[in-house]
């Protein structure tokens, strides 16, 4: 009763934030784009036409062509893919390390605690891109080794989160009840107290999403991440940064895209953050 | 104070080692022996470079061995040598390369101050207004521009399109022949665009943050005391309301460091600048392992230093810190 009431609140307040709601449409958009890239883009993203290299945005390419004459536009349109793809699985990654971590560390306490919270302040030590760098240096660049590493690097929030919620958690009640009827610790940290940190967890994936499309972008830019000639938002910049002195559009689009995706999740991320919990506003 | 100082660097002693740990892990963690990947990866890399990195990380012993070996000589600040040509020592490329990179963070750490205080100060205290509305959109939109890709619209518009400044390096050709004043403004137009760029991502979320301590401090019990001894509005807000709200942002600026130290790969690559940042990305793609792990050893230590310096800040503006754990 009480938790579909809860539900219903925060339906409510969630449908009501303008600003969440757009956030959502800008991601069902981009969602569309990937599920559908095939039928909606124009061209094949790497169908060379050597008579139209460099063309600026036109009514047969709306987004220009880049330098081997591929049309921007479907390019950008599987870009999309690419950086939902490493979105999700390395913000799955994070969330995953992260809730086991500081599931154990506030459920344990204790040795466990601090060592694992210790743990945690020396990977916060580390410059996150350098690490990230060093680390694709000893691997071969590849669109799944980019996406574990980024996971690798990014949970530590997510564990810092986890851990001060099952802390608060733990001297409830209900967890007191449910050890004295003998229920496994294992049992009770998945069972009864994961389900009640799923809310800020939340909040922190949808955030987390935005950085990790923002990392890929710029390793992708750089020519570490994302390996041509898959496209790529990031590896499309890239051939805007060569030819900056004309090709302006091979600058523009592709980085208003990320600009417009990373938006959508930060608004929809705070958007969650304010309909769960008012207060916080 | 001296207690409590000394307390903060005896807690830095693990995470250090922790530091060491995870460095030499990284070198571990590929697939395969770390000497195949240097002949497998970087065919510049022949047998002397990897006979070099044999005997470097004494890969032959035991992996215990290896470690107690290789913190012995991070010890004495030997980080092997560059498997470039040129065979210098990796700590020797890196001093050369460090002052600039910490001229720019500096320099960009110094705008984040001085263009987000007053913007959260004056947002929060008149919130809902025109400005605070703008800064908000601002913050949101500033989060989410890939700083990468705004570099480059700058570029586009002040370098090329406009010529205004230059887009690449730090000195004109004709640098030495100019005079101090010359040396100066010429230094300052190649700096500007990378440090205002760099800047740009703190200033969003440190005039957020501001914004919503201001508006905390504000409602406290205090200040309304303040007002009703009838202090002008000015007073309060800026000696009652605004030194307290400037408490936390001390240690905000020390968890930006590693943002801003990893950011440094970016633009000293975009704008060709001969810095730290630079170094790594040219040892990440000539797989030039002891640079790689030289300068991320150095990047860590430099945010320990940083996180150090703002708790010491923090207890010193602040006694109930260090009188609460000292």
């Amino acid at each position: 009763m009480r938790r579909s009431l809860l539900l219903s609140d925060f339906f409510r307040r969630f449908t009501r934030n303008r600003l969440a709601l757009s956030g959502l449409v800008i991601i069902l958009f981009f969602f569309f784009l990937s599920l559908f890239a095939g039928y909606i883009s124009p061209h094949d993203p790497n169908e060379f036409d050597v008579r139209s290299i460099f063309s600026p945005p036109s009514r047969g390419h709306l987004m220009g062509t880049d330098e081997l004459g591929r049309d921007v536009l479907s390019r950008m349109i599987y870009g999309a893919r690419i950086s939902l793809k490493v979105g999700f699985v390395a913000v799955g990654i994070a969330v995953l390390i992260g809730t086991c971590i500081g599931l154990s560390a506030g459920y344990f306490g204790g040795i466990i605690d601090t060592l694992l919270m210790r743990f945690v302040d020396i990977m916060l030590c580390f410059p996150a891109f350098f690490l990230i760098l060093a680390v694709i240096a000893f691997l071969e660049p590849s669109i799944w080794n980019i996406m574990i590493v980024i996971g690798l690097t990014g949970w530590m929030g997510v564990a810092r989160l986890v851990r001060a919620e099952t802390l608060s958690l733990k001297s409830r009640d209900y967890v007191q009840a449910a050890k004295a009827l003998g229920e496994s610790d294992l049992k009770i940290m998945f069972r009864h107290i994961l389900p009640n940190t799923l809310a800020p967890i939340l909040v922190a994936a949808t955030l987390g999403v935005a950085g990790a499309i923002l990392t890929e972008s710029a390793l992708s830019f750089l020519g570490i991440g994302v390996q041509p000639p898959t496209p790529s938002w990031g590896n499309i910049l890239t051939a805007g940064k060569d030819n900056i002195e004309f090709a302006w559009w091979l600058s523009l689009f592709p980085g208003l895209a990320i600009l417009v995706t990373v938006l959508g999740y930060n608004l929809l991320g705070e958007g969650i953050r304010d309909s769960i919990d008012p207060r916080l506003k | 104070m001296g207690k409590y100082l000394a307390k903060r660097l005896l807690l830095m002693i693990p995470l250090l080692l922790g530091i060491t740990i995870i460095t030499f892990s990284v070198i571990h963690l590929a697939p395969g022996s770390p000497t195949d990947l240097v002949t497998d990866l970087n065919p510049q890399a022949g047998a002397e470079a990897r006979e070099r990195l044999i005997a470097y990380y004494g890969l032959d012993k035991p992996l215990h061995v290896q470690y107690v070996n290789w913190l012995k000589r991070l010890a004495t600040l030997d980080f092997g040598q560059s498997f470039q040509p040129d065979g210098k020592p990796v700590i020797e490329k890196i001093k050369e390369r460090i002052p600039i990179t910490i001229e720019i963070n500096v320099l960009s750490m110094i705008v984040i101050i001085s263009i987000a205080i007053p913007l959260g100060v004056i947002s929060a205290v008149k919130k809902d207004s025109f400005l605070d509305k703008g800064t908000t959109v601002f913050v949101f939109v500033g989060f989410a521009t890939p700083t990468f890709w705004l570099a480059l619209l700058c570029m586009i518009l002040f370098g090329v399109k406009l010529g205004w400044l230059p887009i690449s390096g730090i000195n004109s050709l004709d640098y030495d022949r100019l005079s101090l004043f010359g040396k100066i403004v010429d230094r300052g137009r190649h700096l500007i665009m990378p440090v205002i760029l760099g800047a740009f991502g703190g200033l969003a979320g440190l005039s957020r943050y501001m914004r919503s301590n201001m508006l905390e401090v504000v409602r406290q019990e205090y200040i309304q005391t303040a007002r009703a001894k009838g202090i002008s509005e000015k007073r309060v807000i800026f000696k009652h309301a605004m030194r307290n709200a400037l408490l936390p942002v001390i240690t905000i600026l020390g968890l930006s460091v590693p943002t801003l130290i990893g950011g440094s790969v970016i633009f000293e690559t975009i704008f060709a600048i001969p810095g730290m940042g630079r170094l790594f990305y040219q040892g990440v793609m000539s797989r030039d392992y002891p640079v790689v792990l030289g300068i991320l050893f150095i990047g860590a230590v430099l945010t320990l230093i940083g996180n150090l310096l703002a708790d010491v800040g923090y207890a010193l503006a602040d006694p109930r810190i260090r009188e609460g754990e000292g």
